[in-house]
């Protein structure tokens, strides 16, 4: 989710490099279009089949309820990414420009909890809060319960600030303090200062940011159907778990798609053309001071933030699995979740990498009228909800693909192609960076250009490729809905293991796999952070 | 020529190295793919089980040990795994489907995709839990309860069918779980025993006395007990499970007396796929029929186990003793898609 500004950034580099040679050039064209196809071929079958079955497609469509559906989704989304945007740039902002005490190590953990998968999170709450939640056993008192619209709105939120919050804080780091100054001069006080220049300056990063929360909120399915709230996803799942008959789950994936697209359009439409970057010298932006209560109820405001979103959650998973060994319970890790998850992810990561090297070369060295539709394809794939693309597949596997319906090869393709964008962000990172005045020094050494390839070249992109993979692999890792609908029959993986044993509110079964899988993912997160130019750990 | 555009060969190199990528993958992929097809040998047996993993897989796991055969197992819900196994038709992976429901069973076999179970084999278990012509058989039995939180439901209050639960007195109060196999059942039973009209009136009025709906049957459960919900429509064995598992449980069990689709008795049960492999699949089957598992129906999952000879768990009324309405359980899977249609139309789905 991390990787759109750098096709960004490509935009604005000159076309420096002479047009592929013919051959080369076709065989890097096959090899891109074989890395989208198994998403859009099934996609299109979807769309076929659908429209074969009219009549109870249509009934399906104009209901009160998909309508109903449809606004519950919409709103939600725009609830979940408003806080996300707001918490998210108050975090970045007080982490950034307020001279709060050890601000470094508070955005480290005011990100972390981008480590916590939602479903994750939601679980921990449907756990603890409610009358016989831990937390309720804690106090010794009965809260509500939190499922439904707050749950989920809460999980949602928790997961999807962090998004906001890193790209607002990338941006603030970059910013060019000679106008807040100026206004601040002029007389102007700081709120109108902070919301009359600062914020618009921001307005790329902010919009950045709300579009991740958006997208991942319509894709969410984990969170929303622990929560069980009826959006999107979670009626999906049900229909098609529910029904023999496969229709209505099929039209309301084609809607969810429409929607997707919709929001996707509308950013591209909305999106300022004009840029906002320092134009002279980068100057320090001096800290704001602050007076002691206002640097009180920052620091309240940031802890509580990392206590709702990794300290909770983590406790609770911790309270879960102690109380699990204290009552005898079975909590023996099945290491079949494990070796399933890495092995579903291993592969994926290295299907990815392969089919990012060919996508990113064209798209980074080659910028036509195609190269920028097959880019624009890859994201967009990115972006679709997994439960649309999986159930896509199952329709088409067991149509068309024989024996290959219901494999693993099925599962870590479909797994590739959804991560692929981050794989071509990673290795297009490494082209930009690879070209041209490295390349240009070593040819001036005398190098032939075949040695700048291999010595210079291949060296870098490879980083980037192994970041990329390792970007595909974790957030595979993690990937719930596609899993559930796609897997082997006999295959598991630790999200399986923790949906199905919260499903069955075998919490303590829950416990492990999740803290497992939470230590996993902290990866990514280094990586992001190092990617972003951000020191993780402070010496 | 000895002049090669120099971006030219930089652009061969890295097709190579792309190349030589893909065909690691490649080989990797295919290392993988032909793993996975050697896992269908003689000696698996792959079962699409719509009971879940939480509860079936020490039994499975029982299974192997036992016969010394490899059960891959597939689950979902029912109903899906019907989907499936109708998509898949003779080709079918599996070789056992073992159902929550008869509905779901019954429509694998008005497909015509089960085997004929052998006489001897299907014997054991009463013929009202079974097929009319053996192409499934029960081998466990739930019944329908009411599942109440007795600090807010006083025992003189408790309803004798689910009809009265559309008056304004349970208004908001009872939770169902419209997605459950065997609620959709429950639901095609009524259809069966009372007419569509009056079902989806049924349905309609309790979306309208605003009755919460809830995942499954289990988190009913846990809600009732929780405080969340007054009562539920659900299978009688979860709440003895959620007693077993220790602590103070505020819920209670009533089994309706009203001989209506709410005090349905309904098998879970499994058919063997034509295209199964015989021996094992009717290995499988008589295993589910043998003692030892039906022991564990009764004590583990707390199921009525259906063969004679084999007790209930302590505490449960004798399943004779049941109010169950008298239907021909294959007829279920021939309504079980206008059930769905119903409740989806009632605006519960």
């Amino acid at each position: 989710m991390t990787v759109a500004p750098v096709a960004d950034a490509a935009r604005s580099r000159p076309e420096s490099e002479a047009p592929p040679g013919r051959r080369a050039g076709r065989i890097l064209w096959a090899f891109a279009l074989i890395s989208v196809l198994p998403a859009v071929v099934p996609l299109v079958s979807l769309v076929v089949r659908v429209a074969g079955a009219t009549d109870s497609a249509w009934s399906v469509l104009f209901s009160a309820r998909t309508a109903g559906l449809v606004g519950r989704s919409v709103l939600f989304t725009l609830a979940v990414t408003g806080s996300a945007v707001v918490i998210g740039v108050a975090a970045a902002w007080l982490t950034v420009r307020v001279d709060l005490p050890a601000r470094r190590a508070w955005a480290v953990l005011v990100g972390l909890p981008l480590v916590v998968p939602s479903y994750v999170i939601a679980l921990t709450y449907l756990a603890s809060f409610g009358p016989r939640g831990l937390l309720s056993d804690a106090l010794g008192r009965q809260l509500p319960s939190v499922a439904g619209f707050p749950g989920a709105w809460l999980a949602l939120t928790l997961s999807t600030y962090p998004y906001v919050f890193l790209i607002t804080r990338s941006a603030l780091l970059r910013f060019d303090p000679a106008l807040d100054e100026a206004a601040r001069g002029l007389g102007a006080s700081r709120v109108r200062t902070f919301f009359s220049i600062t914020v618009p300056q921001l307005r790329p990063a902010i919009a950045a940011g709300a579009l991740l929360a958006a997208l991942y909120t319509l894709s969410d399915f984990g969170a929303v159907s622990l929560m069980r709230f009826d959006v999107f996803t979670r009626v999906i799942y049900a229909q098609y778990q529910g029904r023999l008959d496969r229709t209505p789950a099929a039209v309301l994936a084609i809607l969810l798609i429409a929607v997707v697209l919709i929001v996707l359009w509308v950013e591209q439409r909305t999106r300022g053309r004009a840029t906002y970057f320092p134009r002279g010298p980068r100057g320090i932006a001096p800290s704001i001071p602050t007076s002691r209560r206002a640097k009180a109820a920052s620091l309240t405001f940031l802890a509580g933030l990392v206590t709702a979103g990794l300290g909770l959650p983590i406790l609770t998973l911790t309270a879960w699995l102690v109380r699990g060994v204290a009552r005898g319970d079975e909590l023996a890790m099945r290491w079949g979740a494990l070796t399933g998850s890495v092995a579903g992810s291993g592969v994926a990561a290295l299907i990815a990498m392969a089919a990012a090297i060919p996508v990113a070369v064209l798209t980074i060295r080659h910028r036509r009228r195609a190269s920028r539709w097959l880019e624009r394809g890859v994201y967009v794939i990115f972006s679709l909800p997994h439960i649309t693309v999986a159930l896509a597949i199952v329709f088409f596997a067991a149509s068309y693909l024989g024996p290959l319906y219901q494999s693993f090869a099925v599962l870590v393709v479909v797994y590739a192609v959804l991560f692929l964008a981050q794989a071509v962000g990673a290795t297009g990172a490494a082209l930009l960076q690879s070209n041209p005045h490295l390349e240009e020094a070593a040819r001036g050494l005398g190098r032939t250009a075949g040695q700048v390839m291999r010595l210079v070249t291949v060296p870098l992109v490879w980083r980037g490729v192994a970041t990329g993979g390792a970007l595909v692999f974790l957030t595979t890792m993690k990937e719930l809905p596609a899993t559930l609908l796609l897997r082997p029959t006999g295959f598991d993986t630790l999200a399986v293991r923790i949906w199905s044993s919260a499903n069955e509110l075998f919490y303590a079964r829950a416990a492990a796999p999740a803290l497992l899988l939470v230590a996993v993912s902290a990866l990514p997160m280094y990586l992001v952070m190092r990617r972003a130019g951000e020191p993780v750990v402070r010496s | 020529m000895a002049v090669v555009s120099i971006s030219k060969q930089a652009e061969r190199d890295l097709v190579d190295n792309v190349r030589r990528t893909i065909i690691v993958v490649a080989g990797a992929l295919l290392v993988a793919v032909s793993l996975t097809a050697c896992s269908g040998s003689d000696n698996t047996l792959t079962v699409y089980s719509g009971r879940s993993e939480e509860l079936v897989a020490p039994l499975i796991e029982q299974f192997e040990a036992e016969s010394g055969l490899d059960v891959e197992v597939r689950y979902g819900e029912s109903a899906s795994l019907a989907a499936t196994i109708l998509e898949e038709g003779e080709d079918s992976p599996a070789d056992v489907f073992f159902a929550q429901d008869p509905g779901s069973l019954g429509t694998v076999a008005g497909a015509g995709l089960f085997r004929e179970l052998p006489v001897d084999v299907v014997a054991p278990v009463p013929p009202r839990f079974r097929d009319r012509d053996n192409r499934w058989i029960g081998v466990s039995g739930r019944s329908r309860v009411f599942v109440y939180d007795e600090t807010r439901i006083d025992a003189d209050q408790l309803p004798a069918s689910e009809d009265e639960l559309t008056s304004d007195e349970w208004a908001g109060r009872v939770a169902l779980a419209p997605t459950n196999g065997s609620f959709l059942s429950f639901v095609a039973a009524k259809i069966i025993l009372d007419g569509e009209e009056a079902t989806l009136a049924w349905l309609e009025a309790m979306e309208a006395n605003g009755s919460p709906t809830y995942e499954g049957n289990l988190p009913i459960v846990a809600a009732v007990d929780a405080g969340e919900v007054d009562a539920g429509l659900v299978n009688h064995y979860y709440l003895l499970r959620l007693i077993d598992e220790g602590g103070d449980v505020n819920a209670v069990n009533h089994f309706m007396d009203g001989t209506t689709a709410g005090s349905l008795v309904m098998p879970a049960g499994a058919g063997i796929l034509v295209g199964g492999g015989e021996d094992a699949s009717t290995q499988f089957i008589e295993f589910l029929l043998s003692e030892e598992a039906q022991a564990f129906f009764a004590d583990e999952t707390f199921e009525y186990p259906l063969v004679e000879g084999v007790e209930p768990y302590p505490g449960l009324p004798p399943i004779d003793s049941i109010a169950t309405p008298d239907i021909d359980l294959s007829s279920l899977a021939d309504v079980l898609d206008r059930a769905t249609d119903l409740v989806a139309q009632a605006g519960l789905l």
